[in-house]
This record gives C-alpha cells, structure tokens and sequence, in this order.
C-alpha cells in the first residue's frame, strides 16, 4: 500500500513545491492560489445569489433610509432654494458686511417670489429652527409682499416689521443660505451661533437634549444592570433544571413576546398608578398611610420597572444559551480541588457566562437606548428618554433635520460604546444563542 | 457499630452504604467496603451500576441515603467536598477553559492560601510529573486529549491530597494512548505511594491497573479480588461474564462432592467442573470455562476427564492467536482460542473435534 503510494506522493511534492518565484504550485503549473479561488469561485457564486435578496432587501429598507436620515441632519434647503437672491448675496459678501441697497433688494425679490410660490412658509420654518419666533415674520411679510414691495425696500420692509433690521436674524440667514449646516449638531448639544456665527452655549432654558442624553444613557445602564440581577437567577435555574420543568419555565419567560407591548406597559400602568394595585397592597397592609401613595409610575421609577420586565428576556436567552453549555464537572472540578462554593461560582463559573452576559447586557442596553413606546406612555416628563425627543421632531415639530441629528448622535454613542465593549472584553467573545 | 482504626487497612470505609435518588429505587445497595492506604482499587462495572454514584459520594457531590462513609477514620458524611482534601480527576477533564493550564494548577493552591513562592515550586514540580514542563501557558483548548489528560491528573495531584478519584479518566482517549496512559498512571501510582479510587466500565483497564478490583452490578458489589482471582476464579456468572471472554454451558448439577461436581449438559453429555455456588445435586447450573483454557489435544487433556464433541463452526485468525467457534452440546457460541505456534494443527469449519479441560478451569456459577 506504502509502496503504491510512494510515486503518486512523488508528483505531488515535486509539482507543489516551490519554484524559484517561492509560490507554489499546482501539478500543471499554475500558482496555487489561483487554483485555489478558481475551484472555489462556483461555490462562492452561489452563496453570493442566495444572500442576494436579503442584502438587496437590508440595502433598500435600511441602508439607503438611514443615509438618506443621516443626511437630512447636514442638509436643509429650506432657505437657500426659495430665497435664490438673498443666497447669492450672503456669498457674495463676507460676514460682518452690512446688508446694503442690494440686499434689501435682493430680500424683496424673494419675499415676492416665495410668497407667489407659497414657499415662504418653508423659509420661515428653517429660520424658526435657529431662531425661535421668526415663522410668522416671513408668512406675514409674505402676505404683504405679495401686493408689491416698492422701493426704497430697506424702509419698505422695516416697515412691515421692525424685527427686518435684527443683525442676530441676518445672521441665521446668512447660515442658512447654504444647504449644507451644522447647526442641527449644534442644537443638538446644546450649542447655537451668535451673531458673529461664534459657537456659544444655548440660553439656559433651551439647554435640554445633553441632560436628555445623560439620562437615556444613565438609565439603560439602570436597566441594563436591573436585567443582569433578575435575569441571571433565572437563566442559572433554566439551565440546570431537568428538560421538563426548564420547558415550562421557559415559555414563562417567553411569554411577554407573545403578548402586545401596549398591553404590557399599560398593565404596569393599572398595577403602578397611585390608585393602582400595588399601592393598594402596601396601604392595605399598613405599610404606607393612605396619604402616603407612592409615585412609582409616570416618573424614572416606572420607566425604569416597565422596561426592565419588557427587556428581561434578552438578557436571559443569551445567558441561558451560554449557562447550558458549561459542563456541570467544572464547578465540581472546583470545589473537589478546595474551592467553596462561592469561589467555584465567583472563579470558575461567572467567568465562563461572560459571553452570554455581554451579549446580553449590549443587547439590553442598545435597545434600552433606542427605547420610545415605554417611555412616552409611563415616563411622565422626568421619565422620557432622547427617543421621545426624536419622535417629538419627526410628528410634531416636523424639523426632521433635528430629529435626525439627535439620532445620528445616538447612534454615534452606541457604536462607541461597542467599540469600548469590542476593546475590553472582544466582540469575537460574544454569544448570543 | 465498629469504628474503623486509622492504618493501613482502613483507609476509605463504606459501611453499609444505601444511595436512592427518587426514594423508590436504592441504586446503591448496602455497600461494604474497605479501601487500604495507598492500593489501587477500580470499581468496574456497566453503567447504571452505582459505580459513579459511589464515587460521587465519596467526593462528597451526592450524599449517602444511609450508612457511614470513613476517610482516614473520620466519618465525612456532613463534610462538604471542598474540605475533604481529595484529588479528583474527571472524564471529560474538566480544565478551567478561561485559564491557563498554570493557573489551573494554581487554583487548589490559591485557595488554600499557599504564598507565590510556593505555588510555582508546587506547580512546576508537577508539570514536570507529566512532562508538561513547556506547556505552562498554554490554554487547554489548545491542547490534545492526552496532554488534557496529564493536566488534569498533574491538577488533581498538586495539593498532595490523600486520596485520588478517577472517574473514567482514558474514556475520550484513542487506544493506544489510553494504553500509555494507562501505564503512566500505575507508575505514577507506584511512585507517589497515593491511594488511587478508579471507575471504569473498560475491564481491560481495570485489569492492567488495579490492586484490586470491585465488579459492580446492580447497587451490589458482586466480586472484590485481585485481577487474577477475578478472571480465574469469578464468583458468579456476572463476573465470569463480565470480565474477559467466556464459555457458558448450561446443565444440571449431577453429583456433587465437597468441590468437584458432574454436571450433566442438555444433550445428555457428562462434564467435571469446580463447585462455587452450588449447594445441591439437582440443581441449574452455569459452566464457565475461559476460551484459552479449553483443550483439544488428548494429549493435553488431564487423564480420566470427561470430553465432549465439538463440531468447528468456524476460525477466525487473530494474528498471535486462532479463536475457533465451536457447537458444542447444542449450543454454537463455544469459543476455543489456541497458540498461533509453528505447525499447530490446523482445524477447518465442518470437522469434529473432542473437546475438554482440566476441573479447576471449569466452574459451577448460578444458572443465568
């Protein structure tokens, strides 16, 4: 057998071995690699066409509406494309110019035009978006524009309104007469431009959106850690009891995912809520007075309740998942070579539940982070989190620009955190089923 | 109730040990036995025995529904396994997977407190055991199951524990290396002077490594001899079963005296065997007679001993040996193995042979 092997083994060495270049190669001559990707070209054909929906369907519902947001967030031409004239002017002379004749002029030309268009609306909401209370300015120089304007136009206008002659509101004209602006960013820290288009903090009163963020971030943490508590017991039980009764269980985990989300957050509603069943309990028993209801919903405390039952099972599935597959001999290997029993847990056993516990603390937080119906029905106003915000620009304030920019950051601090998470414990160490 | 005296022969003490997991079933049933310091004892069996059971009660992992089980005189029935100071080794090794093979050996040591200095001279004395000197740092994945394995036993033996439990520790290894291993073990047993407590269901190992070995069936220990008076001289027709291969022929007990007895076979052939378990003539019997103890050379045969007609089925070459199965008395699963010598007689299936053996090879068990 040996020996009837021995010629065949003979070729091969000697066709494969390296040749003067150090490539090897295949018996008739070509380079290995080529070879290699050659015979593995049809296979990899294939694999590409049977991905091929998925990644058309992920490119057209995903990837292109969330560049398409991303952009949003740099771009608004709200200004610069119904008020050409005044754009061209703002180009064509450097800031701190006074506005001349021919500004004046320029500004008269497009009042008319976009109110002829009945575009002046849109102009007047991008300017209100830096500068709150300027919406009606235009619509209502815009109705009177619309009879004419005659010249001299700087008295023309001033007498329409006073306001015309704000340096501060030449200035955000001046920044929106480009479609491009990083205002919304700006807006979006708690940051906006004075007149000499300076970086500046916004006045006290708007400051919200940092404070908004510090929260979301800080309460997934809240939630996140919550979940770790109340999921690891369970997942340590799923995992260790007989198939049966872990069965059983399980579907008791499960169970929140076949029932609504409303109907689960309002059912914290009716068992939180001042009159709510809870608070009835404890006054019942005597633990509080009847003028001492708790408030444990429409605040932090209900957000932070409602989400964690609601995101309890994506902590557990990937801890379960991991906690099976640990053999039970390493905690006996453990304690057979002198470890009690919460050593054998704290050296040998939480260590090894690690990937599951990353999985599912990233996944818990980023969907805690990104978080909107909860909040917005039991967070109160100390209870809602950046995502209402969000929500808030995209229905009702209609500045999707904002809106997008918020998101943006979110997103922003979310792959951050992953890099962090990616750096410390390895994303390859992740497992999540 | 007698307490063991601390010494030689009293090392590990099961007295009368009960073990039932659902309160309806004992799979443990009243287990006697007494291990000496430093003897090697498997317990052999199939599974579903109560051969790891034992052992998991002795570990101090599943606790005795009765009895008292005695370490070193003590009674360790409350004691918890992390004070029980005994080595264990498991079948799938067990090695921490997130540490590396020194920090495996280091943690019995860190838990018992011992200084840095100490650890690294314990631990590299033991790597040196095994000859895992260079191996220091690697992670057990990235070693093969015979170098897990000397991990392993190097980790169960680095606290220097008194005992040492081996729970089918060569189960996931290929042949040949659970046969060094399994040399390496005994040498290492030899030389540490350890009280070694070896489960297994593989005779083969039981019968290399052992001082003695314990044959469980059923929750019961059926027999507890040194290898050679277990393969000889089995007890009962599970053991002779059990343990190697085996001729089994069934008859009656025909003339019984003191030991020799005349069995009468079903086809009405006579045969002398050794009573073990027989008490009265009349009675169902078993015969078991091992393969390589069967004789078909007159010459060879003890004079005066009964022979019985066999017909050869067919024979198989084994190499150093020839096995050639046999109808003898109207059963066809009669085994005779015979030396691969130069110019041994060659027999071809069809031809008829007679057959027989000397009465000490042949014994009387209970009728299966």
């Amino acid at each position: 057998m040996a020996k009837a092997l021995d010629p065949h083994a003979a070729i091969v060495t000697e066709a494969a071995g390296p040749d003067e270049g150090g490539t090897l190669r295949t018996a008739d001559g070509r380079p290995l690699k080529q070879a290699l990707v050659r015979s593995s070209r049809r296979a990899r054909r294939r694999a590409f066409l049977l991905v091929l929906p998925l990644l058309l369907f992920i490119l057209i519902t995903f990837v292109v509406p969330i560049g398409q947001m991303l952009q949003r967030s740099v771009k608004n031409d709200g200004f610069s494309a119904n008020m050409p004239s005044l754009s061209a002017w703002f180009h064509e002379n450097p800031r701190g110019t006074e506005p001349d004749d021919a500004a004046w002029a320029a500004l008269a030309e497009d009042l008319q035009a976009a109110a002829k268009a009945r575009t002046i609306g849109v102009v007047g909401t991008r300017i209100n978006y830096d500068m709150p209370g300027t919406r009606s300015l235009f619509t209502s120089a815009g109705r009177k524009a619309r009879s004419g304007v005659e010249p001299p136009y700087k008295e023309a206008i001033l007498e329409m309104d006073q306001k015309w002659g704000d340096p501060k509101l030449w200035s955000v004209m001046r920044e929106a007469s480009s479609p491009y602006t990083s205002n919304f960013y700006l807006a979006a820290v708690d940051r906006t431009r004075d007149e000499q288009g300076d970086i500046v903090s916004a006045p006290a009163q708007q400051q919200i959106y940092v404070k908004l963020f510090m929260r979301t971030f800080w309460l997934s943490l809240v939630i996140t850690f919550m979940t770790f508590l109340l999921g690891f017991p369970i997942a340590h039980l799923l995992a260790t009891l007989p198939m049966r009764r872990s069965n059983l269980l399980m579907i008791l985990v499960l169970l929140p995912f076949w029932t609504s989300l409303l109907v689960r957050t309002t059912a914290w509603m009716v068992l939180l809520q001042q009159q709510g069943v809870v608070n009835d309990v404890l006054v019942w028993l005597g633990v509080i007075g009847n003028n001492q209801r708790l408030q444990m919903i429409f605040n932090q405390t209900g957000t932070i309740i409602a989400m964690t039952h609601i995101l309890l099972p994506f902590m557990i599935l990937p801890l379960y998942s991991v906690m099976r597959t640990i053999n039970p001999s390493y905690v006996r290997a453990a304690r057979s070579l002198g470890a009690t029993s919460w050593t054998a847990f704290r050296r040998i056993y939480f260590p090894q539940t690690l990937p599951g516990l990353g999985a599912g603390a990233l996944l818990v937080f980023i969907l805690a982070v990104g978080y909107y119906i909860t909040p917005a029905l039991v967070g109160g106003s100390s209870g809602q989190l950046i995502s209402n915000m969000i929500a808030m620009h995209m229905t009702q304030t209609l500045n999707w620009s904002m809106a997008a920019a918020l998101a943006a950051l979110l997103l922003a601090g979310v792959l951050v955190l992953y890099w962090v998470y990616d750096r410390l414990v390895g994303i390859d160490n992740l497992k999540l089923g | 109730m007698v307490t063991a005296q601390p010494g030689n022969d009293a090392f590990v003490v099961f007295d009368h040990v009960q073990k039932s997991y659902d309160g309806q079933t004992l799979v443990v049933k009243d287990l006697n036995l007494t291990i000496g310091k430093g003897e090697f004892l498997t317990m052999l069996g199939p599974s579903g025995s109560g051969k790891t059971t034992c052992l998991m009660m002795l570990a101090g992992f599943e606790t005795a529904t009765h009895g008292e089980i005695r370490l070193d005189g003590k009674n360790i029935n409350d004691v918890p396994p992390h004070k029980r100071g005994i080595g264990m080794v498991f079948q799938n090794y067990a090695l921490f997977p997130h540490m590396t093979v020194g920090e495996n050996l280091s943690f019995p040591l860190e838990v018992r407190g011992m200084t840095k200095s100490e650890r690294e001279s314990r631990i590299a004395r033991a790597l040196d055991m095994v000859q895992m000197g260079q191996f220091k740092n690697r992670r057990p994945a990235q070693l093969s199951g015979g170098q897990q394995q000397r991990i392993a036993l190097a980790r169960a033996l680095v606290f220097d524990p008194k005992l040492v439990l081996m729970d089918e520790p060569l189960g996931a290894l290929d042949k040949q290396l659970r046969e060094h291993m399994q040399f390496e073990i005994k040498a290492l047993h030899d030389r540490l002077g350890i009280t070694v407590v070896y489960v297994t269901h593989d005779q083969g190992e039981a019968l290399t490594m052992s001082d003695r070995i314990a044959v469980f069936n059923d929750g019961r220990i059926q027999q507890l001899a040194p290898p050679a008076v277990l393969y000889e001289q089995p007890e009962n027709s599970f053991v002779a079963g059990f343990i190697g291969e085996n001729n089994a022929l069934r008859g009656k007990i025909e003339q019984l005296q003191d030991d020799k007895a005349l069995v009468r076979l079903g086809n009405g052939d006579l045969i002398d065997a050794t009573a073990v378990n027989i008490r009265e003539t009349g009675q169902e019997t078993t015969v078991s007679i091992r393969p390589e103890r069967v004789e078909f050379k007159p010459e060879l045969m003890p004079a005066g001993a009964h022979t019985l007609e066999a017909h050869v089925v067919d024979v198989i070459y084994m190499g150093d040996i020839l096995r050639a199965r046999l109808k003898v008395a109207g059963q066809d699963d009669f085994v005779m193995k015979y030396r691969n010598t130069l110019g041994q007689v060659k027999l071809t299936p069809g031809q008829t042979i007679r057959i027989g053996w000397h009465p000490e090879d042949a014994r009387a068990l209970d009728p299966v």
